[in-house]
C-alpha cells in the first residue's frame, strides 16, 4: 500500500470550489434543431396518401377523416393521426412523406392526466409546437424512395418522321421492374382514374413478376390494356403522390408492359370466360372504346351482345382518330380480337339509321347502348372557311386510316391546339417528308402555350418533327383567290375564357399575321351525329337546353331501354369512354337480371 | 449444532466431480437473489446465489425479465421497419446494432456506402463507445461504494448525448445509421463542440484515475477479484476488454477491420493480471484511446460528400437471397449480426450476438464462486455486461 494511494483521492475536494454543471431549469431546456420531437403536419400540403401509415412499424399512425378536408382528385381526404403510446420517434414517416407535409418539432414535453389526448391529429388539433421552426425535417437530397422515373426509349425525331413506326419503344423487364419499384402503393391514383383501375395492384404484380395476375387485374376494369398502355390521358399520373417531389410513376407505360409481354393466344387461359348464356340481348351502336368496353363486360355476364359499326373496322376513334405512330393497329386489334373471342359480335359497315333502323333494334334487343362518338369536325366559322381547301382534321384522319389519299399540299396550316390538331399535323408532317423530303406545316391556336390542351409531349415532339407552332392567335379570315387558297389571316388572342370560365375569346385586332397556305385543316373540336335516333324517340328522351341527351349516373336515358355513353356524353377521352361503358354494362346487367 | 466450520477447506464437502454438496435444509447456507432490481447487476437480470457466511458457494444466472422478442419481430417487418427496432436491443449502445444491421443489409443487397458516411459511422461508433464507457464507469465505481467518479463520468456522458442529439436528433436511440449511409451530415460547428467535450473528458479522466484507480480501498477490493484465466478465452467465447485484460489482444477493429479503422492509428490496450482491477483499467485506457480516435476521425473526415447511397423504394425493398455475419467491436467485445434473407421483403432470420451473453451468464457463474457477497456487484460490473442484449 502506497501512502499516495491514500492521499491522492483527497484531491477530489477541489471540486468544492467549482461551479455546478447542472442545468438550472430543465423544463425549459431547448432541444437541438434536429431533435425528433412531436409531429407537425401541414394539412393543406398533405394529400392523405398514407405512406406514413405504411412505413410505421409500430402501427402508431392511422389515416382518419378530418373536418374541413374534402376528398378530391389527388387527395384521399384523410390525415394521419398519431398515437404516442405506440410511436417510437424514428421519423421514418417524415422521411417517406410524399409531399413533405409531415415534419417533427423539437418540442418534447407534454404533460396531461388524460391518456387519450396523446392520440392526436397533427395540424388539425392546435398544439404549442405547431409554430416551432426547429425540429426534424427530411434533409435535402435524401430520399427513401427513388424520385426519378426510368426514362422511356423513343425513336429519335429524324427516324420517326420518316414513317408511321411507333415512337415509344416500351419498357424492358429490368426497366419495368425498376419503375414498378417506385410505386408506394398509396392508391391515390385509383380514385382519379375514370375506370378506377387497380393500379397499385397491377404494379405490384409487375414487381412480383406475375404478369398473368397483372393482366387479370387490368381486365377487371379495362379491356383495352394495349390501347390505354399507349394513348391513355393518364390522369392517374397527374395525381401520383410521388409527383409532389419527383417524377410520377409511369403508370401508363407499366400497363403497356404487362399487355405487351403476354401474347394474344394466352389471353383466354389467363382471363375469365363468359358466364352461362342468359338469353338476353343487347345491341350496341358504335364499336369504339365505350361500346366495346360495355360489350366485353356484358358478354362476360353471359348476355348476347351485337355491335353495329358504320366503319369497315371496329375501334372507333382509337382506329380512325389516333395515328399509327401513337397506337399501332396491330395492338388495337389485339385488344379487339379478345373481345371478339369471348363472343361479342361486331357487324361492321352497318350504319344504324341507314342500314338498320333504331326501331328494329329496339324490337329485336332488350337494351340498346349508343356510343357513337364525336366524328363530325367543327368549323372555325372564320370568314372564307367554307373554301373547299379548308378541311376537317377528323375527316382527314379517318380517310388516311382507310388508306385513301388525303390532301397535303405545302404549306399546310392546322388550326387548333389539342391532341387532334397534333395528330393531323404530325400525320401530314410524315406525308410531307415522304412526298417532298421536308416538312412545311404551321399550327396555330387561340391558346397560349401554357394553356394549350394538347399533351406537353405532343407539343415537344411536334416541334422536334419540324412543325412550327404559333400559339395565341385566332383565325380571322381564310384568304383565297377563287379555287386557290392563299393563306390564313390570324389575330392575337388576348384571352380565351371569360371570368366565368366560359369560352369567349377576346382579340387584339392591332396584332394580326398572315400565314400563307395551300390547304388549311381545322381541328378545333368535334361534334356528334345523332341523326340515327328518329324524331319520335328523341321527343320522348330527356335532353338539356342544347339538345344533348340526359343520362343518369349509370348512363341510362329517360327511356329505360336506351343507354348512351362514350364521347357523346363525356366528351372526347378514351379512358372515360371505357369507364362509362363498364358502368353502363353493370347497370344493364342488373336490369336484364331483373335486379334493382 | 455447529453452524460454521472454521476450516474452510473442509466445508462444504465436495462431490466426486468437485462440486459442493449443498444442503439448504441444513441451515448452513443462505439462498438469496441479487437482482433483477439490484443496481449491481447492470440491468434486468438476476443472480440466484447460495452463500455460506459471506462467501458465494453457487450461482445461477436468470434472464427473461427483458425479453422483447426483437429477432422474431424482425421476421415480420420490412427491412426499413427493422431499422428503428435494432437500436433498442442494447440500450446504452444502440449504434453498434444500427451499424451491424445496416452493414448486413448492405452486404446482402450489394450497396456501396459513400466515403463520407463511412467516416461518420466510425465517428458515431466511437462516440457511442465513449458514452457507454462513461456510463459504465459510474456503475463500476458505484458498485464499489464509490459515488463521486460516477457523478463525473455521467455528466460527461450527458455532454456526449448532447452531441448525439444535435447530430442524430435523438439522445439515447439515435436511429441514424440507416442501410445505405447515415441520415444527415454533421451540423454546423459540430466538430468544434465535440472537441471541447473531448478536452473535458480527458481532464476529468485524470481526476478519475487519481480518485478511483489510485485509491487504496479500490485497489484492495478489485485486485485479485475474478481472475479470468487466458485459457478460458476461447472456450468461453470471451472478447473485448475482458479478453484483453487477460493479455490476449482481441479487437475486431484490428482483427477484422471495418469502416475507416484501417486508416486510424491505434493499438488495442491489454493487461496482464486479468483481475477486476486490470479489466477496469483496460477500459479506462481504452476510453482515452477512443478520445484520440475521435480526434483522428474528425481530422481525417472529408468536409463534403454524399452521406447516403441511393436506395430502391424502401417500402418494396426485397433483399437478394443470402446470408451474412457482420461484426463490430463494441465496448464489451464482439457484437455481431447473423442475417439470412430468403429474397423477400422481410428478413428470414436475424440473430444478434451480444458479448454479454457469454460474459454475464457462463463466465459470471464460474467466476463468482468463492467471491465475497459484497464483491459480487463489483465483479459483475468488471465484466461490463448489458442484459438487454442477452435477450433479443
Amino acid at each position: 500500500m502506497k501512502i499516495s494511494d491514500i492521499l491522492q483521492p483527497l484531491t477530489a475536494w477541489k471540486n468544492l470550489v467549482k461551479d455546478p454543471i447542472t442545468i438550472k431549469d430543465p423544463l425549459n431546456r431547448v432541444a437541438a434543431p434536429r431533435y425528433r420531437g412531436f409531429h407537425k403536419n401541414d394539412l393543406e400540403t398533405c394529400i392523405g396518401c398514407g405512406t406514413c401509415e405504411a412505413i410505421c412499424q409500430n402501427a402508431a399512425i392511422d389515416m382518419v377523416p378530418v373536418e374541413g378536408i374534402e376528398t378530391k382528385d389527388g387527395d384521399s381526404g384523410l390525415r394521419p393521426r398519431i398515437d404516442y403510446g405506440r410511436c417510437c420517434w424514428c421519423g421514418l414517416c417524415v422521411d417517406i412523406c410524399t409531399t413533405g407535409s409531415l415534419t417533427m418539432s423539437n418540442a418534447y414535453q407534454w404533460i396531461d392526466n388524460d391518456p387519450e389526448v396523446f392520440r392526436f391529429i397533427p395540424g388539425a388539433e392546435e398544439k404549442p409546437w405547431d409554430t416551432a421552426d426547429k425540429g426534424y425535417k427530411r434533409p435535402e437530397n435524401y430520399t427513401l424512395n427513388p424520385l426519378k422515373r426510368v426514362s422511356m426509349e423513343e425513336l429519335n425525331p429524324a427516324d420517326r418522321i420518316q414513317g408511321f413506326m411507333e415512337i415509344v419503344k416500351g419498357f424492358s423487364r429490368d426497366q419495368a421492374l425498376q419503375e414498378a419499384d417506385r410505386c408506394v402503393s398509396c392508391g391515390i391514383c385509383v380514385a382519379t382514374c375514370p375506370a378506377h383501375m387497380g393500379i397499385p395492384a397491377y404494379i405490384e404484380a409487375i414487381r412480383n413478376d406475375d404478369l398473368n395476375q397483372g393482366m387479370r387485374i387490368l381486365y377487371e376494369t379495362n379491356p383495352f390494356p394495349e390501347v390505354c398502355g399507349r394513348v391513355c390521358t393518364h390522369k392517374c399520373e397527374t395525381v401520383c403522390s410521388i409527383f409532389h417531389r419527383g417524377d410520377p410513376v409511369s403508370i401508363r407505360w407499366l400497363k403497356r408492359y404487362i399487355a405487351d409481354q403476354i401474347p394474344e393466344h394466352e389471353y383466354a387461359a389467363i382471363l375469365d370466360s363468359p358466364q352461362e348464356e342468359t338469353g338476353k340481348k343487347v345491341a350496341i351502336i358504335g364499336a369504339g372504346p365505350a361500346g366495346l368496353s360495355a360489350a366485353y363486360y356484358l358478354r362476360l355476364q353471359g348476355h348476347t351482345v351485337v355491335i353495329f359499326e358504320a366503319q369497315p373496322e371496329a375501334g372507333g376513334m382509337m382506329r380512325y382518330g389516333i395515328p399509327e405512330y401513337r397506337l399501332p393497329y396491330d395492338q388495337l386489334d389485339k385488344d379487339i380480337k379478345y373481345i371478339k373471342h369471348i363472343g361479342v359480335k361486331i357487324r361492321t359497315e352497318t350504319r344504324v339509321g341507314r342500314d338498320i333502323s333504331l326501331e328494329s333494334l329496339h324490337k329485336d334487343f332488350d337494351i340498346i347502348y349508343a356510343a357513337t362518338g364525336l366524328h363530325e369536325g367543327r368549323s372555325t366559322r372564320a370568314k372564307g372557311s367554307d373554301h373547299p381547301k379548308v378541311y376537317q382534321a377528323v375527316n382527314l384522319l379517318r380517310d388516311f386510316t382507310k388508306g385513301l389519299e388525303i390532301p397535303y399540299e405545302a404549306p399546310v396550316i392546322v388550326i387548333g391546339g389539342g391532341n387532334v390538331a397534333m395528330d393531323i399535323a404530325r400525320t401530314l408532317a410524315r406525308l410531307h417528308m415522304q412526298k417532298m423530303g421536308r416538312v412545311d406545316i404551321t399550327l396555330t391556336c387561340l391558346e397560349t402555350e401554357d394553356i394549350m390542351p394538347a399533351d406537353r409531349e405532343e407539343i415537344v415532339e411536334a416541334r422536334e418533327e419540324g412543325i412550327q407552332i404559333i400559339p395565341g392567335y385566332g383565325p380571322l379570315e381564310v384568304v383565297s383567290n377563287g379555287d386557290t387558297l392563299k393563306g390564313l389571316k390570324t389575330v392575337r388572342c388576348v384571352s380565351v375564357f371569360d371570368e366565368n370560365g366560359r369560352f369567349n375569346p377576346k382579340f387584339d385586332h392591332s396584332d394580326t399575321q398572315f400565314l400563307p397556305a395551300s390547304i388549311i385543316v381545322e381541328a378545333i373540336g368535334q361534334g356528334m351525329d345523332l341523326s340515327y335516333i328518329p324524331e319520335s324517340i328523341k321527343k320522348e328522351m330527356k335532353t338539356d337546353a342544347r339538345g344533348r341527351i340526359q343520362v343518369d349516373a349509370y348512363y341510362q336515358t329517360s327511356l329505360p331501354w336506351f343507354f348512351a355513353g362514350g364521347d357523346i356524353i363525356e366528351g372526347p377521352d378514351v379512358i372515360h369512354a371505357i369507364a362509362n361503358g363498364h358502368t353502363a354494362a353493370k347497370r344493364i346487367d342488373h336490369i336484364l337480371r331483373g335486379e334493382q | 449444532m455447529k453452524y460454521f466450520e472454521e476450516d474452510r477447506s473442509k466445508f462444504p464437502p465436495k462431490n466426486a466431480d468437485g462440486s459442493f454438496q449443498i444442503d439448504l435444509e441444513s441451515h448452513k447456507f443462505t439462498h438469496i437473489w441479487q437482482g433483477p432490481q439490484h443496481p449491481g447487476v447492470t440491468g434486468n437480470m438476476s443472480l440466484e446465489l447460495i452463500i455460506q457466511g459471506d462467501e458465494v458457494m453457487q450461482c445461477e444466472t436468470h434472464v427473461g425479465y427483458l425479453h422483447r422478442g426483437f429477432e422474431k419481430l424482425m421476421e415480420r417487418r420490412k427491412y426499413i421497419q427493422c431499422f428503428p427496432l435494432v437500436c433498442r436491443i442494447c440500450v446504452p449502445e444502440p449504434d453498434f446494432n444500427e451499424y451491424c444491421f445496416a452493414a448486413g443489409v448492405e452486404e446482402l443487397a450489394g450497396i456501396e456506402v459513400p466515403e463520407k458516411a463511412l467516416w461518420i459511422r466510425t465517428l458515431v461508433l466511437e462516440m457511442a463507445r465513449l458514452a457507454s464507457y462513461l456510463m459504465w464507469m459510474g456503475g463500476a465505481a458505484g458498485s464499489l461504494g464509490h459515488g463521486l467518479p460516477g457523478q463525473w463520468t455521467n455528466y460527461l456522458r450527458d455532454y456526449i448525448l448532447d452531441r448525439f442529439e444535435e447530430l442524430t436528433g435523438g439522445r439515447i436511440y439515435h436511429m441514424y445509421i440507416l442501410p445505405g449511409g447515415v441520415r444527415n451530415d454533421l451540423p454546423e460547428g459540430f466538430k468544434q463542440r465535440l472537441l471541447e467535450v473531448l478536452d473535458d473528458i480527458e481532464q476529468i479522466m485524470k481526476d478519475v484515475k487519481t480518485v478511483m484507480f489510485n485509491n487504496t480501498v479500490f485497489k484492495k477490493r478489485t485486485q485479485g477479484l475474478g481472475i479470468i484465466d487466458p485459457s478460458w478465452v476461447e472456450p468461453y467465447g470471451i472478447t473485448g476488454p475482458n479478453a484483453r485484460a487477460a493479455g490476449i489482444p482481441l479487437d475486431v477493429r484490428k482483427d477484422s477491420p471495418y469502416l475507416k479503422y484501417p486508416e486510424l492509428d491505434f493499438e488495442p490496450v491489454t493487461g496482464q493480471e486479468s483481475d477486476a482491477y486490470t479489466r477496469l483499467d483496460v477500459r479506462r485506457r481504452d476510453l482515452l484511446i477512443t478520445v484520440d480516435l475521435i480526434r483522428q476521425i474528425l481530422n481525417k473526415m472529408p468536409e463534403n460528400g454524399e452521406y447516403m447511397a441511393p436506395l430502391p423504394n424502401v417500402l418494396n425493398w426485397e433483399i437478394p437471397r443470402g446470408e451474412t455475419y457482420v461484426r463490430a467491436e463494441c465496448t464489451r467485445g464482439e457484437y455481431g449480426y447473423y442475417m439470412v434473407s430468403d429474397g423477400s421483403m422481410y428478413p428470414r432470420r436475424v440473430n444478434v450476438r451480444g458479448p454479454s451473453y457469454t460474459h454475464a451468464v457462463a463466465l459470471m457463474e464460474k467466476l463468482v464462486v468463492g467471491v465475497n457477497i459484497a464483491d459480487v456487484a463489483a465483479l459483475m460490473t468488471s465484466l461490463h455486461t448489458y442484459p438487454p442484449e442477452i435477450e433479443r
